[in-house]
């Protein structure tokens, strides 16, 4: 612990300032924008919208599943489209795509302290092949033969053959090729990311004083980085088996009588590729989120974030280990039986980082100041869902007891806790906590606070029960709930109630959609700094920031994102860019 | 403090809803029960920090509330708290793993005095193979597969010719007798799971795997498809019944062996595949164009 000085804390700047790109006409400006935070709210909006569709997507499955029959048009081939649909749109196209594209462009910029990202014209493209990607997938909607059903793991066989909607239709090729697309424009901006933190930090600012937000959404970028390859080169290989008839995941099959010329592939190497990409893809989207909820709680809670250093490191660590941890999503997969002792120990060693992180969030709120503001309350309703479904993965991560548990709806209420509702949580924290800064005004509080009870209390009502149902032996991605034997009549009307709280949540989404656009215009005036926090972004001269971000001159940081508080200050917070000798900030050295 | 409230009511929601709801594993048919016995020691542990955490949060929430005047205290680390969570996680940590990976290891372990059975699966039903008079199985292969010899069983191979044949029918076993399912597809990803036996393997077109366990109670059971397979997998559902020995030996005299399935007089009644029967109750033929509903 060191007292920060102006000058040991800043070097002089290593070279000169480099010149922007200034947009010459409206078209420059707002729709081929190089300027990130443009780029970000083109990639929120396209994510939103595309994730209304998952959502749509969602009732309709819980119509069949909460009343079955009653709807003739859900055919268990458009069941399958659905939840193939729902699955993957929710996974990348809304929660990556967000995460990444929307607050990774909006805030590592001015979070860091830097005029752009360090590449605009590079993160312009990935924008718009962002947009190809989910142009393509949403083409596949109108395609003959419909959307792929063969569910978000996309596992062949079956996905390129005749059982299974587009299997060998138009259906499969646009979700691969929207995949691959997708992972091309995600690269573009990943290196922008990881460079513009490692390169385009302001005077002052070292990596042991950025906000946990950077550091999150820095290293999920590095894992994206490191894990869509795998994706990438198995939808390349999935599409020479379906075009031109290779046999990289296809052995000898009969399919309905007749046998086809695939020969010699194997199955079980795509379930490799897909869950060495797909497990590293569950913390791309949770690593942002814990960034965030941490920045939010301490705001709120008015309380330096808890063991700073001990946060960094966990996530470093959480993102490495979850490269070693793939195959628990394959303990009944039928590989080599003895895998499951390595994976099982991986997968248990990855709670320990995790659950120092959330013990940290929760002393952070130990003799604090805590305002029970929007954000504050989305950060608390994260903590329960995440807990709650952080240690059910416990139960599915210790390779014995997934033996009954995989593949039924245990599995789809813990992921549907852990990585749906958690970080979908945060993002609604997030949202109301930076639209002041993006638009300038505040959202309206009261629609807030029914958004949160509405979605924080239905969501957990929609899947808290359902791991019973799993409990019971319910198989997942079944269209059909008839003739079984395990089945019960008041199963059935626990999957009704279910359904109707799936509707219930659903509509407190479009009360806050209605409260996004209703407060760009009638929101209260924000102000520069209506949360006063410390973090740079708060510190611009224009709210919104104009291009550039930060004026004439750039911010020189003084001291760690945190000094909430600080003991001897006249105010509770110091900015990080205000000179430190006047108060004893103890920032971890 | 609304906000206390609701997080009380989380908490004492879910351990309540827990005991008392009726939604719960069925009774158990294997010798399995080590995994519930897994499931229960993980219900103690994580309900006892889920509502450690959730209480603690509502405790703080409560006592530190923001009111005029307020002032939080400023306290950037704890070594001493940090490194004692850890310990304290890494021990409930350990107290998962280690029973759980014992169990584990009796389940990959399969006894010596088990039977070899087979499961063969197909886009939407199930078929079984039990071993004839000379205690083996016969090699089989997708590429034998043909309408009279619909699970591609080596022709050729003489172990093979006793072998039983369950076609499209129910699967039959001796209550108390350890069997070792090898489990094969001749088409996709298919699942063999019996939520009452607990244990389930996905079957791979061209490898053989396999799990084992001992039925430890007579009765029928579902067997449910648990591997997305396509559009017939909701309705794959097989039925196993575990008989007294008396019972599954007059069963057995009934069935068919390979060497009577081939023979030719009888090859005539076998000239559609099962599997295209129920590919038309669905609805679909072969090369139709599928559903649009999706638009
Ligand atoms: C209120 C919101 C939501 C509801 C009601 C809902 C409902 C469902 C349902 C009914 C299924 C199919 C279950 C089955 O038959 O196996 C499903 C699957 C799935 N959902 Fe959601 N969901 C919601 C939000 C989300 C979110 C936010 C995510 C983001 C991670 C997500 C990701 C998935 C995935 C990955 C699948 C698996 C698809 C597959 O099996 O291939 N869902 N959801
Ligand atoms: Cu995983
Ligand atoms: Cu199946």
């Amino acid at each position: 612990m060191v007292d920060v000085t102006p000058a040991d804390a800043v070097p002089p700047a290593e070279v000169g300032e480099m010149e922007l790109y200034h947009p010459h006409s409206w078209w420059t400006k707002y729709v081929f924008s190089q300027d990130a935070k443009v780029i970000a709210v083109q990639y929120s909006a396209t994510a939103t919208a595309i994730g209304l569709v998952a959502l749509v997507l969602s009732w309709l499955m819980r119509l069949q599943l909460g009343f079955p029959g009653t709807f003739d048009f859900i055919t268990p081939e458009a069941y399958y489209q659905f939840i193939t649909m729902h699955g993957m749109i929710m996974v990348i196209y809304l929660l990556t795509a967000l995460f990444l594209g929307g607050f990774g462009n909006y805030l590592i910029p001015l979070m860091v302290g830097a005029r752009d990202m360090v590449f605009p014209y590079v993160n312009m493209l990935s924008y718009w092949i962002y947009l190809l990607a989910v142009l393509v997938l949403v083409s596949s909607f109108f395609a003959p033969g419909g959307p792929t059903g063969a569910g978000w793991t996309l596992y062949p066989p079956q996905a390129i053959m005749t059982g299974t909607p587009g299997g060998q239709d138009w259906g499969i090729i646009l979700m691969l090729s929207s995949l691959i697309l997708f992972i091309i424009g995600f690269t573009m901006g990943g290196l922008n990311y990881v460079v513009t933190v490692l390169q385009g930090r302001t005077r002052g600012m070292t990596l042991m004083r950025l906000p946990l937000t950077v550091w999150g959404i820095f290293t999920a970028t590095v894992m994206a980085l490191l894990a869509f390859p795998a994706l990438f080169v198995a939808c390349v290989m999935m599409l020479l088996d379906r075009v031109l008839g290779t046999s990289f995941f296809m052995p000898a099959i009969v399919e309905m009588g007749e046998q086809l010329q695939h020969n010699g592939g194997s199955p079980i190497l795509f379930q490799h590729l897909f869950w060495f990409f797909g497990h590293p893809e569950v913390y791309i989207v949770a690593l942002p989120a814990f960034g965030i909820v941490s920045d939010l709680i301490s705001t709120h809670a008015r309380k330096n974030i808890f063991g700073y250093r001990m946060m960094v490191w966990a996530i470093i660590a959480i993102g490495a280990l979850s490269f070693v941890v793939w195959a628990h999503h394959m303990y009944v997969s039928g590989m080599h039986p003895y895998f499951g002792f390595f994976f099982a120990t991986t997968t248990l060693i990855i709670a320990i980082p995790t659950a120092i992180k959330v013990y940290n969030w929760v002393l952070t709120l130990w003799r604090g100041d805590i305002h029970l503001t929007v954000p504050m309350l989305f950060a608390l309703a994260f903590i329960v869902t995440f807990v709650n479904g952080g240690l059910t993965g416990l139960f599915l991560g210790n390779v014995v007891v997934d033996v009954p548990l995989s593949d039924t709806m245990f599995v789809v209420a813990h992921f549907h806790m852990v990585m749906g509702v958690a970080p979908i949580l945060v993002i609604f924290g997030a949202i109301y906590h930076w639209y002041p800064k993006v638009t300038g005004r505040m959202l309206n509080e009261a629609l807030g606070k029914f958004h949160f009870w509405v979605t924080f209390l239905g969501a957990y009502l929609i899947f808290f029960p359902m791991h019973y149902l799993g409990l019971m032996g319910i198989p997942r991605r079944y269209a059909e709930l008839t003739d079984m034997t395990i089945m019960t009549e008041s199963a059935r009307h626990l999957n009704s109630f279910i359904s109707i709280m799936a509707f219930v949540v659903g509509f407190a989404q479009l009360v806050f959609l209605f409260n996004l656009i209703w407060s760009i215009r009638h929101g209260r005036e924000a102000g520069g700094n209506p949360w006063r926090a410390t973090t740079l972004e708060w510190q611009t001269p224009q709210t919104p920031p104009a291009h550039g971000n930060f004026g004439k001159e750039l911010p020189i940081v003084y001291r760690w994102a945190y000094d909430y508080s600080v003991p001897g200050a006249k105010e509770d917070f110091i900015p990080q860019n205000v000179p430190g000798d006047f108060a004893p900030s103890r920032e971890p050295a | 403090m609304a906000v206390v409230l609701v997080l009380v009511l989380i908490v004492v929601g879910s351990v309540l809803f827990h005991f008392l709801s009726p939604w719960w594993w069925t009774p158990i048919a294997s010798n399995w029960d080590y995994i519930d016995h897994t499931i229960i020691i993980s219900f103690w542990i994580t309900g006892i920090v889920f509502a450690a955490v959730v209480l603690f949060m509502a405790y703080c929430v409560f006592r530190f509330r923001h009111r005029e005047g307020n002032r939080a205290a400023y306290e950037p680390e704890n070594k001493r708290l940090e490194w004692w969570l850890m310990v304290v996680t890494a021990a409930g940590v350990t107290a998962l793993l280690v029973p759980g990976l014992f169990v584990w290891s009796r389940f990959v372990t399969v006894p010596s005095d088990a039977t070899e059975i087979e499961v063969v699966a197909q886009q939407w039903q199930w078929s079984f193979r039990l071993p004839g008079k000379d205690g083996k199985l016969g090699t089989s292969d997708t590429r034998d597969v043909t309408a009279d010899n619909p699970l591609g069983v080596a022709p050729k191979d003489p172990n093979g010719q006793d072998d039983v044949l369950v076609e499209a029918a129910d699967l039959h076993l001796p209550v108390g007798k350890p069997v070792k399912v090898l489990l094969r597809s001749i088409d996709v990803l298919h699942d063999f799971y019996i939520p009452e036996f607990r244990a389930k393997m996905d079957m791979i077109p061209g490898s053989v795997t396999y799990f084992w366990f001992t039925p430890i109670r007579t009765g029928t059971f579902q067997v449910l498809c648990a591997e997305l397979c396509g559009q017939g997998h909701p309705l794959m559902h097989g039925v196993v019944m575990v008989d007294t020995e008396q019972d599954y030996l007059a069963w057995l005299g009934q069935q068919q062996t390979f060497a009577q399935l081939s023979a030719p007089q009888q090859s005539g009644s076998a000239n559609s595949l099962p599997g295209e029967a129920i590919a038309s109750n669905l609805g679909v033929a072969a090369n139709s164009k599928l559903s649009r509903s999706a638009q």
